[in-house]
């Protein structure tokens, strides 16, 4: 329990999904948009940059400059076509996209690697790496560090701080954005879209902007957990990723964008920190069947969760309630 | 640009295949596509009853599914046979879905809970089921006692007994379901309840009695389900449920939210826009492991151009 390793991981994690989740607050919280295909934006973003890299020689910096806008141009295309639509029907077609880009990322292994994920981009035989001027960088950073203070830091340690200034930096970008008035006219469209267009706000572009801000962030989020972890395959972005992100945006209060970080560092410790249990009685059984109980835990918590409190840590009640 | 041009999709290269045999595949994949479909359906009349008497999404309908396959797997074990197996399935899934109302659903609807905190509850039981089903049975594969290999011919079609067996399941299931729904008295009142909930419970429709009844068919048909995709697919492990959850849902909206009939279109015609979206005529044939894209790029164009699903009116769409 003590294992500053075990920390940094849930921190990471945390970390991670409170910028992803971030993403889908823009979306929901701003503008109500039920997207249940987030994931895709990560997904789009990483293999973007991964493939770029790899295959074709950019630099890391511009290839993720370029994950992002790919994530931005998918949610656009996704929004231009079904904006329009009634919001549960919305939902759907966002999960059915991020299923399909899952799939074609299964299947085109000539592109992507196929399941065996971006180790396999340069073909059997030749393991790629998409992010060797970054680990670069981290090194060259832990060295100014080590000699400039004296302490020891570690390539996670640093990569925990860097990811949770992105975080706040973000945080505090989205804070700033829901008070301005473009913020105002979302949340004035969420509450009443008709009495917001009849005072002439345009109603379609107003949430367009919003999923583009929201995939935006969420191909930012994928970047970094790309950074992170040096390799990734298409089930890394299975849809239970994205019901994850609305998991933490609950935990946190959904309306709330300062919920977020609080949700995601509750969700950090769920996820990651049953990883941890492995004292007796659970020692007995072997590893799998432990992975097995920590979900059956993850399950349990979430339900108990959501049926004492099911407003989150911040949120209202009322939020939460029928109509 | 080389490697994407050196190695193209396996299906994508054009087929020489003669007309005569191109044709000849088709009363295959139609049969094929019945019998996929009517899997779909069965689930998807589940879902889309639960979804229209209890506005809820139930993620967790893939893992009832699942725990039917399980259930029934267990009593071909014992040495019984595949009909005692099928009664026990349907029974311990009617049993379950059951269960979970009292103990989980009915206290979660006397706090009312929004839609979103249902959501997650609902994700919350699909994780819960689906590694306690891992827990007991182990992640490995298992299969039914059928001979795979035993095929049947039918003039140009050829059908496996999994297959006969599937079909001819879910032809008495769709009988027995369409007669419940418009004959009896207790699915009149589903469906009243259903199209209007205010004046059903004015009229004097028992409500507790409903939502028992619809856990009960939709679990009943959630362990005939998960029992016929166990033995169509061959093998299966405890993921199976889950994975067929999405599609289920994609039978669902394509037949109109909350409508049971249109829940059994969407599943034949989603099971057979997916096999016969690898006909050879078509451009080659779209290679076998999209057909899961397939039956969402359907559903998403339907979507767009008739939201309303194949059997909603367009006033119930705004």
């Amino acid at each position: 329990m003590l294992d500053p390793g075990f920390w940094t991981f849930v921190g990471l994690t945390a970390g991670i999904y409170a910028i992803f989740a971030l993403g889908l607050q823009v979306q929901y919280g701003l503008a109500g948009l039920l997207n249940f295909g987030h994931v895709a934006s990560m997904a789009i973003a990483a293999y973007t940059m991964a493939i770029l890299v790899v295959r074709f020689g950019l630099s890391e910096w511009l290839a993720a400059a370029f994950g992002i806008g790919a994530a931005v141009a998918a949610g656009l295309l996704v929004g231009l076509t079904s904006l329009r639509l009634r919001a549960d029907y919305f939902a759907i077609v966002t999960i059915c996209f991020s299923e399909i880009v899952r799939y074609v990322l299964l299947n085109r292994q000539d592109l992507t690697g196929g399941p065996e994920g971006t180790i396999g981009l340069l073909g059997r035989g030749q393991a790629a790496a998409y992010n060797t001027d970054w680990e670069g960088l981290v090194g060259r950073v832990r060295e100014m560090v080590s000699s400039g203070t004296g302490v020891e830091v570690s390539r996670d340690v640093l990569m925990l701080f860097l990811i949770w200034l992105v975080a706040a930096a973000l945080l505090l970008v989205v804070r700033r954005v829901s008070v301005m008035p473009w913020g105002r006219v979302l949340r004035a469209i969420r509450e009443d879209e008709e009495a917001a267009s009849s005072v002439g706000k345009d109603v379609f572009a107003r949430k367009l902007q919003a999923l583009a801000l929201g995939a935006a962030i969420a191909g930012g989020a994928g970047v970094l957990y790309a950074l992170q972890f040096s390799f990734f395959t298409p089930d890394d972005f299975e849809p239970l990723v994205t019901f994850f992100a609305w998991v933490v945006l609950i935990l946190g209060g959904a309306a709330r964008v300062s919920g977020v970080p609080l949700g995601a560092l509750m969700f950090g410790l769920l996820f990651a920190g049953t990883r941890f249990f492995d004292f007796w009685p659970l020692s007995l059984l072997d590893s799998a069947d432990r992975a097995y109980l920590r979900l059956i835990i993850i399950g349990l918590l979430l339900i108990g969760l959501m049926y004492y409190r099911p407003q989150g840590l911040l949120g209202r009640r009322q939020e939460m309630l029928l109509e | 640009m080389a490697g994407m041009s050196a190695a193209r999709p396996p299906g994508r290269t054009p087929r020489l295949v003669p007309a005569a045999s191109q044709m000849s595949e088709l009363p295959q994949l139609v049969v094929d596509g019945l019998v996929s479909g009517a899997v779909l359906a069965i689930a998807a009349v589940g879902v889309s009853l639960v979804y229209g008497i209890l506005h809820l999404v139930n993620f967790a309908h893939g893992d009832y599914l699942t725990f039917g396959a399980y259930a029934g797997l267990g009593v071909t074990a014992l040495g019984l046979s595949l009909v005692v197996a099928t009664v026990v399935a349907i029974v311990a899934t009617a049993m379950l879905a059951v269960g979970l109302q009292l103990v989980l659903w009915g206290p979660v609807r006397r706090r009312r809970a929004g839609l979103l905190s249902s959501f997650i509850t609902a994700i919350g039981l699909a994780l819960v089921l689906r590694h306690a089903i891992f827990l007991v049975v182990g992640a490995g594969s298992r299969a039914y006692p059928v001979d795979q290999f035993s095929v049947e011919r039918l003039g140009p079609v050829r059908v496996s007994i999994s297959q006969l067996i599937a079909i001819s399941l879910s032809i008495v299931a769709i009988a027995v379901i369409g007669l419940l729904l418009a004959r009896t008295s207790i699915g009149r009142s589903m469906r009243a309840f259903a199209d209007n909930p205010e004046l059903a419970a004015v009229a004097g429709v028992d409500v507790g009695r409903i939502v028992l009844a619809t856990w009960l068919i939709a679990g009943a048909l959630a362990g005939l389900a998960g029992e016929l995709q166990g033995l169509i697919q061959g093998a299966f492990d405890p993921n199976m449920g889950w994975n067929l959850l999405l599609p289920i849902f994609a039978a669902v909206v394509l037949g109109t939210i909350g409508n049971a009939y249109g829940a059994l279109l969407g599943g034949f015609a989603l099971g057979l826009v997916m096999e016969l979206s690898t006909w050879s005529v078509l451009g080659g044939g779209i290679p076998a492991s999209y057909k899961y894209v397939v039956a969402f790029l359907a559903l998403i164009v339907m979507l767009l151009v008739r939201p309303q699903g194949l059997l909603g009116r367009r006033a119930r769409a705004l």
